[in-house]
């Protein structure tokens, strides 16, 4: 129930995040999410695509320092107070959650959040025990 | 003014007689005291008596920085440790430092070179020196220190840092002669203008400004702001510390070196040849009174350039230019000594960090400023913003405790840092001085 996110490291620099999309759109690469972290003098682009073997290849081919990690999609209901209800859920079983970000597309009637755990196979237990539904990865690169 | 006319005036051949009846008294020295010396000696089969001219000079092998690290502590004194008075060590913090050591002879040979170099630079006995040059294992402070003494100016020794306070002196003293490194000099005059005080209106009349690298442009603007006559000073620890040579206030134009002491070369620093007066190259000394620690051809790393004219203060001594660079890739960090290497080790105790680095040297202010650039590879790239801050954080802890030199590192991509073939570009030195 786990999706692959790939990350890559880019310095503060006008024009590189026109690179990567650039070097994706190229190669047929579709971006289905993708979030931005940034300091001072570097950023950590996550996304997440359709294919990423193919994406990590290409983004390699062309220089770039290329992570990947396994990351949770979860099903929020699209009204008030939806994502406090699973942060609630998470909160009481003290997993910390290290960063996340919305998925562009909905599935159905809910919204789709994407979410870095540290420990990765106990937050999905307890998401799924809780009754939130978790996306697979196949499913959500196809969406 | 000259300190001591009859030295510095002297003509070259009675100069020269001098210099090769105390070369050949420190060769022997040397040879049958240090180890070190014997071995290199015999390698090249130089025999003691084999030196007979000041041409033969050039027979004797170099000394260099490493010689001097392998002999650590005190490998290179040529008396037991009863002779000697005195222990500094050398800025440079490549592993261990250089230690030296002075016999009690030697201190006042320093001291006489420091009053001979003070007078130079425009100081008298009825002078009062402010000397900021920092005092303790660094032989800035206690150089001038001994020389004013010996000049019998009156010395306020308040070392480096606390510049209001220094301010605060100057203006209750009234000192008439600054001794600092040229950096500080102009620190003091900002930190003077903040407190609203008038440096133009302080009682100075000149400063001798050294122990790292400056430019004519700075100079001019220490004698603008300070409204001062500013001279250039050289020395290393290794040769004595500071009186190696100076600047005459009359000329200030190169820096007259104190030959019946010192004997300069100027190598090319590729193939050691001597090269001719008037040509850059490293400079080389050999001392020839020194006691406890003397060198034969110590190859400073310092790129000058040596011209024999006699001068219009009347010195008939060689002067050497201003020190145009470096032969190695030592840069000087807010006056501390930093080989790329040392960062480089640094760099490399971080697992997976391969050796891809790049020094930036800047100068904010009056403060030099060293950015590390380090390319980051999978190994170490993380997805998390946090880790890879921390691992800036914790190179910046280990460059600041092993060089005691705040540096920032900055993370950049693969392949970003230029490559070149054969020698990689380590180092960007972006500081106009």
């Amino acid at each position: 129930m786990k999706v692959e996110q790939i990350s890559i490291f880019l310095e503060n620099k006008a024009g590189r995040l026109a690179e990567v999309t650039g070097v994706l759109g190229k190669a047929g690469i579709n971006i289905r999410a993708l979030a931005l972290a940034d300091t001072s003098d570097f950023g950590i682009l996550r996304l997440i695509v359709n294919d990423h073997e193919k994406a990590k290849q290409v983004l390699k081919e062309h220089g770039f320092t290329v992570g990947r990690t396994e990351v949770v999609a979860v099903e929020v209901e699209d009204r008030p107070g939806g994502l406090n209800n699973i942060l609630q859920i998470l909160f009481e079983n003290g997993i910390n959650v290290e960063y996340m970000y919305a998925f562009v597309q909905q599935s159905g009637q809910n919204a789709v959040i994407i979410f870095r755990f540290d420990d990765i196979d106990n937050a999905v237990d307890v998401l799924m025990q809780n009754g939130v539904t978790v996306i697979a990865g196949q499913k959500l690169y196809a969406m | 003014m000259i300190y001591n006319e009859e030295y510095e005036t002297m003509p070259r051949e009675a100069l020269e007689a001098i210099q090769l009846r105390r070369l050949q008294t420190t060769v022997t020295r040397v040879y049958n005291t240090v180890p070190f010396y014997k071995k290199r000696f015999d390698e090249v089969g130089v025999k003691v008596d084999d030196v007979s001219s000041l041409d033969d000079l050039r027979r004797l092998p170099f000394t260099c920085k490493d010689d001097l690290r392998d002999s650590y502590p005190f490998g290179m004194f040529t008396v037991p440790m009863d002779d000697v008075v005195r222990i500094h060590v050398s800025s440079g913090t490549t592993g261990k430092p250089t230690v030296v050591g002075y016999t009690a002879r030697d201190i006042q040979t320093w001291s006489e070179l420091m009053a001979r170099t003070l007078m130079a630079g425009g100081a008298t006995r009825g002078d009062m020196l402010h000397n900021a040059y920092g005092s303790g294992l660094f032989t800035g402070g206690l150089g001038f220190h001994y020389g004013a003494e010996k000049l019998g100016a009156s010395v306020i020794p308040i070392s480096g840092g606390n510049t209001k306070r220094q301010v605060m002196i100057m203006t209750d003293f009234g000192p008439t002669i600054l001794t600092c490194t040229p950096s500080y000099a102009l620190l003091i005059a900002e930190v003077a203008e903040e407190m609203g005080v008038d440096f133009r209106a302080f009682n100075f009349k000149a400063g001798i400004f050294g122990a790292e690298p400056w430019s004519e442009q700075m100079r001019e603007e220490i004698e603008r702001k300070l409204n001062m006559k500013a001279m250039d000073i050289y020395g290393l620890s290794e040769i004595i510390g500071p009186g190696v040579s100076v600047e005459c206030i009359e000329a200030q134009n190169g820096l007259h070196i104190f030959e019946d002491h010192f004997i300069p070369e100027i190598i090319d620093p590729d193939t050691e040849e001597v090269l001719p007066y008037g040509t850059p190259g490293e400079l080389v000394f050999t001392t020839i009174t020194k006691e406890a620690f003397p060198v034969i051809r110590y190859r400073t790393r310092d790129i000058s350039v040596l011209y024999p004219e006699p001068c219009r203060c009347g010195r008939t001594i060689v002067r050497m230019g201003r020190v145009q660079g470096r032969s190695d890739d030592m840069l000087i960090i807010r006056g501390v000594n930093v080989f790329p290497s040392q960062i480089e080790s640094v760099i490399m105790e971080i697992d997976g960090i391969e050796p891809h680095y790049q020094l930036e040297v800047d100068r904010e202010g009056r403060l030099d400023t060293l950015t590390v650039k380090v390319e980051v590879n999978e190994k170490v790239f993380s997805d998390e913003v946090k880790n890879l801050q921390n691992m800036e954080r914790k190179l910046e802890k280990n460059i600041k405790e092993m060089l005691s030199v705040s540096a920032q590192v900055k993370l950049v991509e693969p392949k970003s840092i230029q490559r070149s073939e054969g020698k990689a570009v380590r180092v960007i030195d972006k500081r106009k001085i």
